[in-house]
């Protein structure tokens, strides 16, 4: 029913779905988490912040373990050659994963001003470490990684660490943070009592501002700075998964599949629909504010992730090693079973999340943390 | 190529001690998840306040360990791709499947339900707060049901073939890979040693109470949930810790002769060594105790039926090899021109002694070059760590042994409702840490007894690494050696500060059990 193609097609969404949710459904946790000492100016309002996200942060933090899993599962040559090359940015990026749940556990069982400095300070670096880190990696994917592959399919890595820190791939790392410390900013302005709400949306449309600017400079950057790849010759897309069986040019445009597939430019408008309602609604009753937030982190990954299209992972000092969405995948067997497993599963996924979110639905005011103390 | 040995042995190191570090924590979550669904049914059940109570008080050092448990499970789900990154794409269209399922169909459930257990007091009623703990429970066995599918492949890879075009395992059948054998044995085994994990830290921290006549009726009812659940746990891991003895030796005939320390064959049934001092240069047991029958009885369920010694399978694997070696050229064949009828049938015929050539590769770039004694070197790797693996397995069996008999006994006294001898409080009190080192050791013999091999004559953990530079990943280990230690104290600290509060100390349990005021001051 489902050729070998369509199924990499369909896990390539997958997983750009996952990316998605992870980045909408973790990334307003890091966004409070970040903003904490600025939104709450007092204990008492740090630990509403925190009560808004405390119920549910653990959940949303599996989008991230998942997203990993499932990398493996479908696409193990990217799993392998990622993780393995950005070896020292994976490391601090997991530090910066391991110190979340102690820090949200741990924090409010100590009664010490010092106690809670700490946490604080782990819990905002850790936000703002995982927010760049993330925005980093991506940016580099369109300026190529410098790997290759010998015959047995063993990759080698010619960079180190420092060298991630290019110019496009710090302002791929601030479009991250800002559209990020947007989006925590949102919810916070929807969930936290009315005097942390008003300065959180502030915040939210300053943060919001800065994002629209830096993702237009990107766009702008990547169209006329950085040369695209291109499968060269003919692109076989049901073939075993062995990425040196191509040939890839490097020399055109990021945006050829803009051009060819009109359908594309839905991610950029949803990022800007989001973005500029998020500027009108943030703030104002319902949810509408963080709604449009959600939009903007959802169009700015399809963005990339189509320009991207059918590149996973673009290699610099040997083109043809790159991987591509035809060649780094499990095979068909896999793909089929874990399409099988993911249909029914995510459906319930989102089912129950959506009933804990009804029931820890409402604001969290100032007067209730003064009534009872949140700790967990 | 042949992969840095430095980066080889570093990277194990970070594995074993991160997975030993996480194997702290996870089993306790196992075993204390269901005690705590069992202490809120008998709530719901009978609405006793002193029950929510319990299950409120549990739950506040559930949530501590739970926490470390999730922060040091997230350093595993990555480090296949970091550390082991020809591993993961050798493998990963088999081994990434479970874990990935794992995550969709357990720990999704269980991340999101952990939150309401703790904020939901108040939200739901009470019936359907004991449903969210009860799936929460369930949720962390099912979590590591996968996780053991995923490991079980490690030891016994079924379901798989090689494919040459890819340079890598594919899937055959995923029905042989979730019904590994085992991964059930597996299963049962290691979630049952995390119920008497937690049975035990309920015991022991209940009978510090009632040391100091402290929250008495409090203490006793956790106790009687702890003697029984205990005493079933145990009797479990035990048993079907046995049931996993017999699967090793099907399949992992080598770690079995390794526990054993068994040089030589023996005629059937073979005996079991209660006590020797492995002696892995001249290759036999000194001082041994030899207990007739035994071990034939557990290793082959049969009385005629000989388990093969060391140094039968060594040559078993030098046999292996030689095959190896064969696959080895058709597959390099096949990889020029996949058509070749004669490299197909060769690598047909010997594609699961292929992993044996690799052995070679640690020493040497192109097994087919190998000398006999380069072949003799690669089958003596074969053999494990004899005196690690011989004492780790016989002081695990002796927790194991010693946990049955203290269930047992307490599970009695609790009967007679005499749970006040202070010398049985003593013993329970300090038996605390045991049930830690029964699963480190367990991990051990499980893990490092599968050496050298990542995959069960499939792939060699040397072949499996990352090709980094050994600076690198003193780098991680370094940091997480330092990072982990730090947490290993907070983590004890708060565990400590916790159980000395104790239910009264902890006040007069308002909404939220485990509330300390935040005084002016703090503000």
């Amino acid at each position: 029913m489902f050729d070998y193609a369509t199924l990499r097609v369909i896990w390539w969404a997958l997983i750009g779905i996952l990316l998605i949710g992870f980045a909408i459904m973790d990334g307003f946790d890091f966004g409070v988490a970040a903003l904490l000492r600025i939104l709450g100016r007092d204990e008492h309002e740090r630990i509403v912040l925190l009560e808004t996200i405390e119920p549910t942060w653990e959940g949303n933090q599996v989008w991230f373990i998942l997203g990993g899993g499932a990398v493996f599962a479908a696409w193990p040559l990217l799993y392998a050659a990622s993780f393995s090359g950005l070896y020292v940015a994976m490391f601090v990026l997991l530090v910066a994963f391991i110190i979340r749940p102690v820090g949200f556990n741990f924090r409010e069982k100590v009664d010490d001003p010092r106690w809670r400095a700490v946490w604080d300070t782990c819990l905002i670096a850790s936000g703002v470490i995982v927010m760049l880190v993330c925005g980093v990696a991506f940016g580099n994917l369109f300026l190529g990684l410098p790997f290759r592959y010998d015959g047995d399919l063993r990759m080698t890595w010619d960079g180190s660490f420092f060298q991630l820190f290019r110019p496009f791939a710090l302002l791929a790392g601030l479009v991250s943070l800002s559209m990020l410390l947007a989006h925590g900013a949102s919810w916070a302005a929807m969930k936290a009592d009315h005097v942390i709400a008003e300065r959180a949306a502030k915040v939210s449309r300053i943060a919001s501002a800065v994002y629209i600017v830096l993702f237009v400079l990107a766009g702008i950057w990547l169209a006329y700075g950085i040369p695209g790849y291109a499968v060269s010759g003919p692109v076989v897309t049901d073939a075993m998964s062995n990425p040196m069986n191509k040939q890839v040019a490097v020399g055109g445009t990021w945006f050829a599949g803009y051009l060819t597939h009109p359908y594309f430019w839905a991610g950029p408008i949803v990022a800007f629909v989001g973005a500029l309602g998020l500027q009108l609604f943030v703030g104002k009753r319902g949810f509408m504010g963080f709604f449009c937030s959600c939009l903007a982190v959802a169009g700015t990954i399809l963005s990339a992730g189509f320009a991207l299209f059918p590149f996973l992972m673009p290699s610099s000092v040997d083109p043809t090693s790159s991987l591509t969405v035809w060649d780094a995948s499990s095979s068909r067997g896999t793909l089929l079973i874990m399409l099988g497993v993911t249909v029914v599963f995510i459906p319930l996924i989102l089912l129950y999340t959506g009933w804990v979110y009804r029931v820890m639905r409402g604001r969290v005011t100032l007067e209730h943390v003064r009534k009872s103390h949140s700790m967990y | 190529m042949i992969v840095d040995p430095d980066v080889v042995g570093l990277s194990r190191l970070q594995f074993a001690l991160t997975a030993l570090y996480h194997f702290l924590f996870v089993p306790l979550t196992l075993g204390l998840a269901f005690m705590l669904a069992i202490m809120e049914s008998v709530y719901v059940m009978t609405r006793r306040e002193i029950w929510k109570r319990m299950t409120q008080f549990w739950g506040v050092l559930f949530g501590i360990n739970f926490a470390m448990g999730v922060a040091t499970g997230v350093t595993m789900e990555f480090q296949f791709g970091t550390n082991w990154a020809y591993y993961s794409h050798y493998v990963g269209d088999i081994f990434g499947a479970p874990l990935a399922i794992e995550g969709m169909m357990a720990f999704f459930l269980e991340g999101t339900l952990v939150g309401l257990f703790f904020f939901g007091w108040d939200r739901i009623s009470p019936l359907k707060h004991m449903l969210v703990t009860w799936f929460l429970a369930l949720a962390t066995s099912l979590s590591a049901l996968w996780i053991l599918i995923a490991n079980a492949w490690m030891q016994n890879p079924v379901g798989a073939a090689f494919n040459p075009q890819t340079m890598r395992m594919e899937v055959t059948s995923f029905k042989e890979v979730i019904f590994n054998p085992v991964a059930q044995s597996k299963f049962v085994h290691t979630v049952s040693a995390g119920y008497t994990m937690g049975a035990m830290f309920v015991l022991s921290i209940s009978a510090w109470y009632l040391l100091r006549g402290r929250n008495v009726d409090f203490a006793k009812r956790s106790m009687t949930v702890a003697a029984s659940f205990g005493l079933a746990a145990s009797l479990s891991v035990v048993v079907l810790g046995d049931e996993s003895g017999y699967t090793v030796s099907e399949n992992q005939k080598m770690k079995m002769a390794a526990i054993e320390a068994m040089w030589e064959t023996e005629p059937a049934p073979a005996s079991f060594t209660l006590f020797g001092i492995p002696d892995t240069k001249a290759r036999e047991t000194h001082a041994a105790i030899r207990v007739p029958w035994v071990m034939g009885l557990i290793g082959t369920r049969s009385i005629d039926q000989p388990i093969p010694g060391i140094a039968e399978l060594v040559d078993d694997a030098k046999t292996r090899i030689g095959y190896g070696i064969q696959a080895y050229d058709a597959m390099l064949v096949l990889r020029e021109n996949r058509e070749d009828a004669q490299a197909k049938a060769i690598l047909a015929a010997h594609d699961k002694d292929m992993g044996y050539a690799l052995l070679l590769k640690r020493f040497m770039d192109d097994p087919r070059k190998a000398t006999p004694a380069d072949i003799q070197k690669a089958a003596d790797s074969t053999i494990p760590n004899v005196p690690v693996l011989f004492w780790s397995f016989r002081i695990m069996v002796a927790c194991g042994m010693y946990f049955i008999f203290l269930f047992a006994y307490a599970f009695w006294r609790s009967s007679k409702r005499r749970l006040d001898g202070r010398g049985f409080l003593k013993v329970a009190l300090w038996s605390l840490p045991l049930p830690w080192v029964a699963a480190e050791l367990g991990w051990i013999v499980a893990e490092y007894g599968r050496q050298p091999w990542a995959i069960e004559g499939v792939l060699p953990t040397a072949l499996g690494a990352s090709s980094l530079t050994a600076g690198q990943v003193w780098i991680s280990l370094g940091g997480f050696v330092l990072f982990y230690t730090a947490l290993a104290f907070v983590d004890g600290y708060l565990m400590l500060k916790f159980a000395r509060k104790g239910p009264d100390g902890l006040g007069m349990w308002p909404k939220r059990p485990d509330a300390i005021p935040v005084t002016a001051q703090t503000v």
